[in-house]
């Protein structure tokens, strides 16, 4: 099935998420949709699959109009869309959300619905049991069970938002091979992706937004990495290089501007924080975090037997798979998860006992990827989280709004002292959320300090996290993303299934090598 | 249209700097406007005319001085109950039980009265209060406990532990409290007249009343906007997750919100037993505690218009105590209109919200 849009335009409030768009993606063909954070790409997504309605403009599947009352409309008329996040029932059983969500009289009975999911499962390469419960599932097991039901429910079009975060590789290659016969079988794929190396393997067709606008147009595939570079972040930004995808990327860096001094003076693609800055091993200092023996359970993963010390002025890298034991370190080393066996000791203090205000109070700061549900208080101003950050009885109203300026000024964050929090864009909730680290803390452990920002929003994080370093802080942070830990580590710790690897120092980090690593290759038997 | 529609909404972060008379005062005026109407169809239904029972509503708490004491001395507890309820909406906490908390204060404003009679009044009269507070701020403890460490939402701790408070009321008035002679639903022995609160002349108002309602009303107000502990009350109420990143001793901040309301119920209880009925009945809340938690919802715990909404709600039921001998309907009629406005003002923030996205 065809799926058209024309001149659609949705805004929220002021801003013009999509803007008089116009597009056309044919049927039997995968089409990429490429955007940094906020061009607008979630929004055309939405209003495609019926979760959004458009202010204005046309959505045509194969030529006839729709006007979509809601996902269920739009699933009706043949389009499905896998978040996310996957939406489903975790306390049912797979088979049991392929039937309460099919439509009514569309499988005849258990077995039946049984049948049909196994049958779909084959056909796509998935792995799916019928009765396993939903919450033993990884997510890419509830994602393939997603797809499955959005085609039973007789979609034609799928829609995928950014499907291969938190997905092991063999999944990624899975659903891939999925996605290609069903576009093999006629069907339309649209594929919501910032990783320019999926939709470069995988699409047809690409098509970069821009603040809600499409730039240039819908082009075929292959088109060179730098063009849509530069579609995606202006023509300024991508320089030719010589290299691969990573490079690329490091290109994009570094034309952000406003780099620190050490980079890539030679021409060579260096980053920024890079370990050729001569300061790394001078302000390494005493330890801020001491483990000895620490094991720790959260849901199916345990944490067993970990010791190690993070000194003062160093960065820890957590890598590894979603699941495989990152945010129980983090949780352990602020206080939010207290150890079942084994010492916590931060700046040489005992604390395993101390809960999360102890931790606090030893200057160890968290710094959570969920910043608005976690971090901060949405509905708050900038003025009234530095009101609660400070000690006296009542609260110094100037005071506050006087912090709230500075930070405002320090960290670029677009806002005013008194806009709520959660009407800030992401990369501005991630400097709020930095800003109110308070100036004397010793430990910060953040939670994909990056994740959802682009290339410039997230520069501008590492270059404060730098800072701080600088200032003898240590800092620990769990990335998804290869090249972010590459870059800012001076050691990393790789997550296995519950395990920890020794730790790698910089010199020794590679792609390839921590690949191995977080597919689990040379942690050894058992 | 639309854009214009766009500009007449307060930016929620600058709704207090700016923002026009017709942002602010909508939705009141909507919620308003539906309650009318809601009340005018139940009253026509029933064949009165619904000016006359509007003019009698409205303006009936006001009509003589007795009928204007009632009404302080109806609004009194209210206040107090409404504004203790400010407290908890803040930690973003469902008190249902302030109910209770305030039959358990009354319970405890009882003890000095039975222990200690000879006592002078004015003494007695403190420990009554102080008695009270603490009775109904344990009993809201006893909930907070229940939500902090065995995870019972505080609606259904606070709706248990209402029957429990009642229970306990019914059993002292026809148990070991029950008046010389025979045990009566109509409550203990009245209290000697000497320790009933000081009225203004004949009149059954009690000044001390009213003046502790408005103080404590001030004093919330004050903490909770102009404080630290009323900004980490908030925070709380607002994310408690962060809260706690961010500092804010969480459960705690929500034992005290409770503890406050409890406290503030408690005293209510007391003004029911010293100034309003001078003897503990078992119905001694007489459903001032579940009036308070409308007031409560309707104002959004803005302590800013406790006080009027209170007033007014108090004088509905006031009047409506005369439609039954002038217009022959029924009093609850004020219940209606009370719900109505309750209703129709979270309608049409719930309304607003979806426009705004």
């Amino acid at each position: 099935m065809e799926v058209a849009v024309h001149n659609l335009c949705k805004a929220f409030g002021a801003v013009r998420a999509n803007d008089d768009l116009t597009l056309r993606f044919a049927a039997g063909q995968i089409h990429g949709v490429l955007g940094e954070n906020g061009a607008g790409k979630s929004t055309l997504m939405k209003l495609i699959a019926g979760f959004l309605r458009p202010d204005g403009g046309s959505i045509r599947f194969d030529g006839r109009e729709a006007s979509l009352h809601g996902p269920g409309a739009a699933l009706r008329a043949g389009v499905g869309m896998v978040h996310q996040d996957p939406l489903d029932l975790p306390a049912f059983t797979a088979l049991e959300n392929l039937l309460c969500a099919a439509p009514r009289g569309a499988i005849g009975s258990r077995a039946a619905g049984r049948q049909l999911l196994s049958e779909l499962a084959r056909r796509l390469g998935f792995t799916v049991e019928p009765d396993a419960p939903l919450a033993s599932l990884t997510v890419g097991q509830r994602q393939q069970l997603e797809i499955i039901r959005l085609l039973a429910c007789g979609a034609r079009v799928l829609i995928l938002d950014e499907p291969t975060t938190g997905i092991t590789a063999a999944q990624t290659r899975a659903l891939f091979a999925a996605l290609r016969r069903l576009a093999a079988e006629g069907n339309t794929v649209l594929f919501v992706s910032h990783k320019l190396e999926e939709v470069a393997e995988l699409c047809d067709t690409v098509c970069v937004l821009r603040a809600g606008r499409l730039v240039g147009e819908q082009l075929p595939m292959p088109v060179p990495q730098r063009r849509l570079l530069e579609l995606m972040f202006g023509a300024a930004v991508a320089q030719p290089t010589a290299g691969g995808a990573g490079e690329v990327r490091i290109t994009a860096l570094r034309s952000e501007g406003g780099l620190p001094a050490n980079a890539g003076e030679d021409g060579t693609p260096a980053l920024p924080g890079l370990h050729g800055s001569p300061t790394t091993e001078r302000i390494a200092g005493e330890a801020v975090w001491q483990l000895a023996g620490v094991s720790a359970r959260a849901g199916s993963v345990a944490l067993r037997d970990v010791s190690l010390s993070i000194a003062a002025g160093r960065i820890v890298g957590l890598a590894g798979l979603d699941g495989s034991g990152q945010p129980i370190l983090l949780r352990l080393l602020t206080g939010r998860m207290r150890p079942e066996t084994g010492h916590i000791l931060v700046n040489g203090r005992a604390l395993s006992g101390g809960g999360s205000r102890a931790y606090r109070a030893a200057g160890i700061e968290y710094l959570p990827a969920d910043r608005l549900n976690e971090g901060m208080i949405g509905a708050l101003s900038l003025t009234e989280h530095f009101a609660l950050l400070q000690n006296a009885a009542l609260v110094d109203q100037r005071a506050a709004e006087r912090a709230a300026r500075a930070a405002i000024a320090d960290y670029a964050i677009k806002a005013t002292p008194v806009t709520p929090i959660r009407a800030l864009s992401g990369g501005n909730q991630q400097r709020a959320l930095l800003a109110l680290v308070p100036p004397d803390c010793r430990g910060i452990a953040c939670e994909q300090p990056t994740r959802g920002l682009d290339v410039a929003s997230a520069q501008a994080i590492w270059r404060r996290l730098l800072e701080r370093r600088l200032a003898g802080c240590a800092i620990v942070f769990a990335s998804a993303d290869l090249d972010e830990l590459i870059a800012y580590s001076d050691e990393v710790l790789v997550f296995f299934a519950g395990r920890v690897s020794a730790p790698l120092h910089r010199a020794e980090l590679s792609v390839a090598r921590l690949a191995e690593l977080i597919g689990g290759v040379g942690f050894g038997g058992g | 249209m639309q854009s214009q529609e766009l500009n007449l909404q307060p930016e929620p972060g600058r709704k207090q700097a700016s923002g026009t008379w017709w942002a602010t005062l909508r939705l009141p005026l909507l919620a308003l406007g539906g309650a009318l109407a809601l009340t005018t169809l139940v009253l026509l239904s029933s064949g009165v005319s619904p000016l006359q029972a509007y003019r009698i509503l409205i303006f009936g708490a006001f009509s003589t001085p007795v009928r204007f004491s009632d009404m302080i001395m109806l609004a009194a507890p209210l206040l107090l109950c409404a504004t203790g309820l400010t407290l908890t909406f803040s930690a973003g906490l469902y008190n249902l039980g302030v109910e209770g908390q305030l039959a358990l204060g009354a319970v405890a404003a009882m003890l000095p009265l039975r222990l200690f009679p000879e006592l002078p009044p004015a003494l007695l009269w403190s420990l009554c209060f102080a008695c009270a507070a603490a009775g109904g701020a344990l009993w809201a403890l006893l909930a907070a406990w229940l939500r902090l460490s065995a995870g019972v939402s505080e609606i259904f701790a606070g709706l248990g532990l209402n029957f429990l408070a009642s229970g306990l009321a019914l059993y002292l008035v026809l148990g070991p409290w029950r008046r010389s002679g025979s045990a009566s639903m109509s409550g203990t022995e009245l209290l000697p007249r000497e320790l009933w609160l000081p009225t203004l002349g004949a009149l059954r108002l009690a000044p001390l009343a009213p003046l502790l309602a408005l103080l404590a009303l001030a004093l919330v107000w004050w903490a909770v906007r102009q404080t630290r502990w009323g900004l980490q009350l908030r925070a709380v109420g607002l994310n408690r997750v962060a809260a706690d990143r961010l500092g804010v001793p969480a459960q705690r901040r929500i034992a005290e919100a409770m503890a406050g309301c409890g406290a503030l119920a408690g005293m209510a209880g007391a003004i029911q037993v010293l100034g309003v009925f001078h003897q503990l009945i078992p119905n001694i809340s007489s459903g001032v505690g579940l009036l308070g938690l409308l007031v409560a919802l309707l104002v959004r715990a803005d302590p800013r218009w406790v006080l009027p909404v209170a007033v007014v709600f108090a004088s509905f039921t006031v009047g409506s105590v005369q439609l039954p001998l002038a217009l022959g309907v029924d009093s609850s009629i004020a219940g209606v209109l009370q719900g109505a406005l309750v209703l129709f003002a979270l309608l049409a923030r719930g309304l607003s919200r979806r426009v705004t996205g």
